[in-house]
């Protein structure tokens, strides 16, 4: 059965990584619903927060397929109940639908979204959630006129208890063969 | 890993100021390098220019095709153990060690690959002869690495050394600009000593090891499967005592051929879609699967659905992805194989197993009867490849090493032919590149200039390779060249007949007069047509000091049996 799984790759901080990350899913043609790069808590480990939907069995052959990956460090998949988990989008729209104090603004307030900017032509709306959240919220405004629209990709927290470090340390510590 | 720790790497005790280029030079000989593969070119030629100064320390073969010095380079590693190194220049240089180093990826093969860049401030820029080769050989490598800055260099050499022979080894590919082999650095050589992102071995587990052993002393029809996992350990005696103790009959991949003895009681033959007929029978019918440093591959097991659903599965391997992807195991035993094997020779009772070997034994009369026999002793006039292997067998008294190309050819080698040391066999397994074995034969022979080495190719594969008779002609490398001459592409027609109607869709080879192109490089010669000439034409090609070159009219139309046709289960292996 396929599902929704997060797959968090923490790496090397090296040019080139995240296209070899990249063809372990393209290779095995698995699309990729959304990647999302930062840093780690730890002081040169790289994150990607990978989004896709298949199968257990091919989610896990995949995440040993990138730990196998020289300069991968880690890879774990969750599921979605197993992570804490955002998207950012931003909505650029007319200023004047705003300003008519209508319905507009008040869907703005009712999914608790933020005016970041505001300008004469146009005011930018930031919205973090879910992703069916910030679509809610882009299907509600649509009809009055969106300019430009974006959605982050997924970024997420881990609830297992493991730490990051606590592996970094017990690779480092590791007898190099 | 015994086996592949071979190369020197020494540190440097003093800082020499010196070009990119010849830090190259100074990093490979630092290894413990003293041979390489290559062809220049405009990106490469600073380091070609440091070359000119170290020809006693670093010995180069100039290939007559970058693919070439990519075989070359794996048929030296296979056969030696070390790190094979080739060289290219940007572009198509670099894209012509493309296939080669997809074939050592699939097939584990350590190689180190070093090809020159357009200057740094010209990439991206569709420069002449620039070409993205990490983009492009970023998926058929271990690791690459484009180097900019001198500085770099004999860092990422020694990072690509040991990543190219460590854990489960494989190509690494360093790219290098031509400003940065200009470019002065403070050379100093430290050996690479691993790194937090990348494992060589997963730590054994005893709990494991003893599950497993307890699965083997329970085992009635146990059946072992071994693949080049044995010989890339350099655990072939640790893996002769284990199964001698157990009494477990064991049956290779074609990679992990010549790791055990032919003739030994308890090698019951090839796997695969045209092994042997008992083990691949029989793999349906054991009750303990034990497999050693194999990966189920689907030339291996067929229809997976229906592949020894009955057993239990022990596998031992040392990529911790190999594990549960073809096959589930019941019990995987991650590590190395030769420690892991070790460890199993001490908790394994001694048995013998002798009504269960019995099968196997009714089994293989049964193939040497409807096959085997008729293969080595046909009734028509026509010769067949199994006679001319089985010759080979007898006057090299089953010393050599023996490197095949990909066709029937390589199947009846491996079929055939008798191996009485390890590293013996070299074949390209898990890519199946027709024109392999001309150049990977040289590479061996290099590698162990005391042993016979003799190519068997076929006559459509000769050809993909061909231009490498120059590099023997140059070098005077004696190796002997076996062309089955079927003219046809065997092994695609044998499958048009079986599955295609016979309809033989540009499979027949119109081949030229192969002795008169071999007579043009100066090698010697010899043709054989009729079953009389054969023996005295193969001894004469061994006890022959310098490289010879023998052509045998094989039967156009014979067919490579048994099979497992694809999509076919394993024990539906068909005799004819
Ligand atoms: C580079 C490459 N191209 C195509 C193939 C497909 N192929 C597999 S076997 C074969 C025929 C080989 O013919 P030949 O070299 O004459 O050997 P034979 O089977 O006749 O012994 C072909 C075309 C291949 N394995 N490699
Ligand atoms: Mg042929």
């Amino acid at each position: 059965m396929k599902r929704r799984y997060t797959i968090s790759v923490f790496t090397e901080d090296i040019v080139g990584l995240l296209n070899r990350v990249t063809i372990v899913f393209t290779r095995r043609k698995i699309n990729i619903e959304s990647i999302a790069a930062s840093d780690s808590e730890v002081k040169g480990i790289h994150r990607y927060t990978i989004v896709v939907t298949e199968s257990e069995d091919t989610v896990g052959k995949v995440t040993l397929q990138l730990e196998k990956q020289v300069e991968v460090i880690k890879a774990v998949y969750h599921l979605d109940e197993e992570v804490i988990h955002q998207e950012i989008a931003l909505f650029k729209v007319p200023t004047s639908i705003l300003l008519q104090g209508g319905e507009a603004e008040h869907i703005v307030r009712s999914h608790h979204a933020r005016v970041l900017s505001v300008e004469a032509q146009f005011t930018v709306i930031e919205k973090t959630g879910h992703k069916h959240e910030t679509q809610k919220l882009f299907e509600e405004l649509e009809p009055f006129g969106i300019l430009e629209f974006v959605r982050s990709g997924r970024v997420a927290i881990t609830k297992p208890m493991r730490t990051l470090t606590s592996i970094v340390n017990e690779l480092e510590n590791k007898q190099y063969s | 890993m015994e086996a592949l720790e071979l190369t020197s790497n020494k540190e440097t005790k003093t800082v020499k100021q010196m070009s990119g280029a010849q830090a190259v030079v100074h990093s490979l000989i630092a290894e413990g390098v003293d041979l390489i593969f290559g062809y220049p070119g405009g990106a490469i030629m600073p380091v070609y220019d440091a070359l000119y100064d170290y020809e006693n320390e670093l010995n180069h073969v100039l290939v007559r095709h970058e693919q070439g010095a990519t075989h070359a380079a794996q048929g030296y590693a296979r056969a030696s153990g070390k790190v094979g190194v080739c060289i290219a220049t940007s572009g198509p240089g670099a894209t012509n060690l493309i296939t080669g180093i997809a074939d050592a990826q699939i097939d584990s093969t350590p190689m180190v690959c070093i090809t020159g860049q357009v200057a740094s401030h010209l990439l991206g820029t569709d420069a002449f002869q620039e070409t993205d080769v990490i983009g492009i050989s970023m998926p058929v490598t271990k690791w690459n690495y484009q180097v900019t800055k001198a500085s770099e260099i004999p860092g990422a050499i020694a990072k690509a050394f040991y990543i190219a022979r460590t854990g489960k080894p494989g190509p690494v590919l360093i790219d290098i600009t031509k400003d940065a082999q200009f470019e002065t650095l403070e050379f100093s050589y430290k050996p690479f000593k691993g790194m937090r992102s990348y494992v060589t071995c997963p730590s054994l587990n005893l709990s494991k090891i003893k599950e497993a052993a307890g699965l083997i002393n329970t085992a009635k029809r146990p059946l072992v499967l071994f693949g080049q996992g044995v010989i890339l350990s350099g655990a072939e005696s640790e893996f002769r005592r284990f199964i001698e103790k157990a009494g477990l009959p064991s049956a290779w991949t074609i990679m992990g051929l010549s790791a055990l003895d032919s003739d030994h009681y308890l090698n019951v033959g090839m796997l695969g879609m045209h092994g042997n007929y008992a083990p691949n029978k029989l793999t349906n019918e054991c009750d303990v699967l034990i497999a050693v440093g194999m990966r189920f591959d689907d030339r291996v097991t067929g229809d997976l659905s229906r592949y020894a659903k009955q057993a239990k599965v022990i596998h031992l391997e040392i990529d911790p992805a190999e594990v549960d992807k073809n096959v589930k195991a019941d019990v995987a035993v991650l590590g190395d194989a030769k420690a892991s094997l070790k460890l199993l020779y001490n908790l394994v009772e001694e048995e013998e197993h002798k009504d269960w070997l019995e099968e196997f034994r009714k089994l293989e009369f049964e193939e040497y009867t409807e096959v085997i026999h008729q293969e080595l002793n046909p009734n028509g006039e026509d010769l067949t490849m199994g006679e001319v292997v089985s010759s080979i067998n007898e006057y090299s008294k089953g010393k050599a090493i023996v490197v095949t190309d990909v066709g029937q050819h390589q199947m009846v080698s491996c079929r055939y032919a008798k191996f009485k040391q390890t590293r013996s066999l070299i074949t390209s397994g898990g890519l199946g590149t027709m024109g392999f074995c001309l150049p990977a034969a040289i590479g061996a022979k290099f590698a162990a200039p005391n042993r016979e080495v003799v190519a068997i190719i076929g006559d459509g594969g000769f050809q993909m390779t061909i231009q490498e008779l120059g590099t023997i002609f140059q070098t005077k490398t004696p190796v002997k060249i076996v062309v089955l001459n079927n003219e046809f592409l065997g092994m695609v027609r044998q499958w048009q007949e079986l599955f295609f109607d016979k309809r033989y869709a540009s499979t027949t080879m119109v081949n030229p007069d192969f002795q008169q192109i071999v007579k043009g490089y100066e090698i010697k010669t010899k043709k054989v047509t009729e079953r009389e000439q054969l023996n005295s034409a193969v001894k004469e090609m061994l006890e022959f000091e310098g490289a010879y070159f023998l052509e045998v009219r094989v039967g156009k139309e014979n067919n490579v049996f048994p099979m497992v046709p694809t999509g076919a289960s394993v024990s539906e292996i068909r005799l004819k």
